[in-house]
């Protein structure tokens, strides 16, 4: 008996392999490219390069902009403030490692 | 199908006004919302607000449930659907996992408050979308690298606009040392172009099973190993089982309980491997077994002037 062949899909690792474009990120995002312009100015993304059209974002700015967007648009905050709370979020990580590495048996 | 009680998901009375609506939905929405909540439910509980919030907000879509409930008490028949809305699309929820229950898309559709994507301005109008899922791996998968079979929920519009959700089996190979949080990205494989374009691409968010071995943080990878109390004593050679393979690990002498010793390297593999540590844990014999009384009571009489409270005492006082 031979099995039928299925073919195996093939994964990037997105954070450390993937370097997106403004549309591929656009598309990856379900986004336009006035929402990441915005996203960059606001410094919540850093792209690589000068224009928008030479940027190039690192594949952590895929998980970055689609948590911006979500907050953006399901807590109907301002991005000055998505970018605040995304600040802290980050430093709340951060705490609860350190929290979790100095507590016993951690 | 159950009827969905929106007055109740967002705490307000039927009375409730437009601006009272959206502040109980803001305060819900920030306790609820998966991206700053740690509650156990969030993701459900945001769904349910979020829902809630789009039926409630909306005069239209509110005056339809309203009419509904009214009918639903007075004993009438629970008949939804039938209703035109103007068209004025919902607020855009994210992805396919967080599609509105079957209850309001019987009564709204599936486009009644359904996430209009944003024309995009960048990109080729025939591409495919791309999609995004969140799938649950075996962290030995991601030691070693693995070709798995994979379910996923897919979205699909049939020709009278209704919405069933298809199985759709993948099988991926997994690459090695994918972290918990990543994403891996399947080029190709998310929804079909319109017209001649290109498909869109999957991506998956990686979480890890949890592993009753192996404890992850981060890169690093914990595992427990039991010792006896003269190997912790007087050091030893002992085996350590590690995901890739059995390791001879040294335990240095006058090791303590909860001791970690590192196996660089050997935690989750990548450009940057993690670290691997022991965590020594020592297991007495029981003091029934045979002779055991004997052995402990003559290291009671070796170590008359040992005393751990005093020691410890004065060791943790720094």
């Amino acid at each position: 008996m031979v099995e039928p062949l299925r073919e195996v899909v093939e994964a990037l690792i997105v954070e450390e392999h993937v370097v997106f474009t403004l549309p591929d990120l656009c598309r990856a995002c379900g986004a336009d490219a006035a929402q990441l312009q915005a996203l960059v100015s606001e410094g919540l993304l850093h792209p690589a390069g000068n224009t928008p059209s030479g940027w190039r974002f690192s594949g952590h700015s895929l998980a970055r902009a689609r948590t911006a967007l979500r907050l953006n648009r399901e807590l109907d905050i301002e991005l000055a403030a998505v970018a605040l709370v995304m600040d802290l979020l980050d430093e709340i990580e951060v705490l609860r490692d350190r929290l979790a590495h100095e507590l016993p048996g951690g | 199908m159950d009827f969905k009680n929106y007055y109740a998901v967002l705490g307000v009375n039927r009375t409730a006004t437009h601006d009272e609506v959206k502040r109980a939905y803001r305060k819900l929405a920030r306790k609820y919302h998966p991206d700053v909540s740690k509650e156990a439910d969030a993701e459900t509980r945001f769904k349910e607000v979020a829902e809630a919030h789009e039926v409630l907000i909306d005069p239209e879509k509110r005056a339809a449930y309203d009419e509904m409930g009214q009918r639903r008490e007075r004993g009438q028949p629970f008949e939804p659907g039938g209703f035109e809305f103007s068209g004025r699309g919902g607020e855009a929820m994210g992805d396919g996992d967080a599609r509105f229950s079957d209850f309001f898309e019987s009564l709204f559709g599936r486009g009644g408050g359904e996430r209009q994507r944003h024309p995009s301005a960048g990109r080729m109008p025939t591409q495919g979308e791309d999609h995004h899922a969140k799938v649950v791996i075996d962290l030995l998968d991601a030691y070693l690298g693995a070709q798995r079979s994979i379910n996923l929920r897919v979205p699909l519009v049939d020709a009278q606009g209704h919405t069933t959700l298809q199985e759709r089996r993948l099988d991926v190979s997994i690459p090695k040392g994918v972290r918990e949080g990543q994403h891996l990205r399947l080029a190709g494989q998310g929804a079909a172009a319109h017209g001649a374009g290109q498909p869109g691409d999957l991506y998956l968010e990686i979480k890890f099973r949890p592993h009753p071995q192996y404890r992850l943080d981060g890169r690093d990878v914990h595992v427990h190993l039991p010792v006896t109390p003269w190997e912790a004593a007087l050091g030893a050679e002992v085996p350590l089982p590690t995901p890739q393979g059995v390791v001879q690990l040294t335990v240095p002498p006058d090791s303590s309980q909860g001791r970690k010793l590192r196996l660089k390297g050997r935690g989750l593999p990548g450009k940057d491997p993690g670290d691997l540590y022991a965590v020594l844990n020592i297991v007495l014999p029981p003091s029934t077994a045979e002779g055991a009384k004997a052995a402990y009571q003559a290291m009671a009489l070796a170590f008359q002037a040992f005393d751990p409270r005093t020691a410890a005492t004065t060791s943790s006082e720094a």
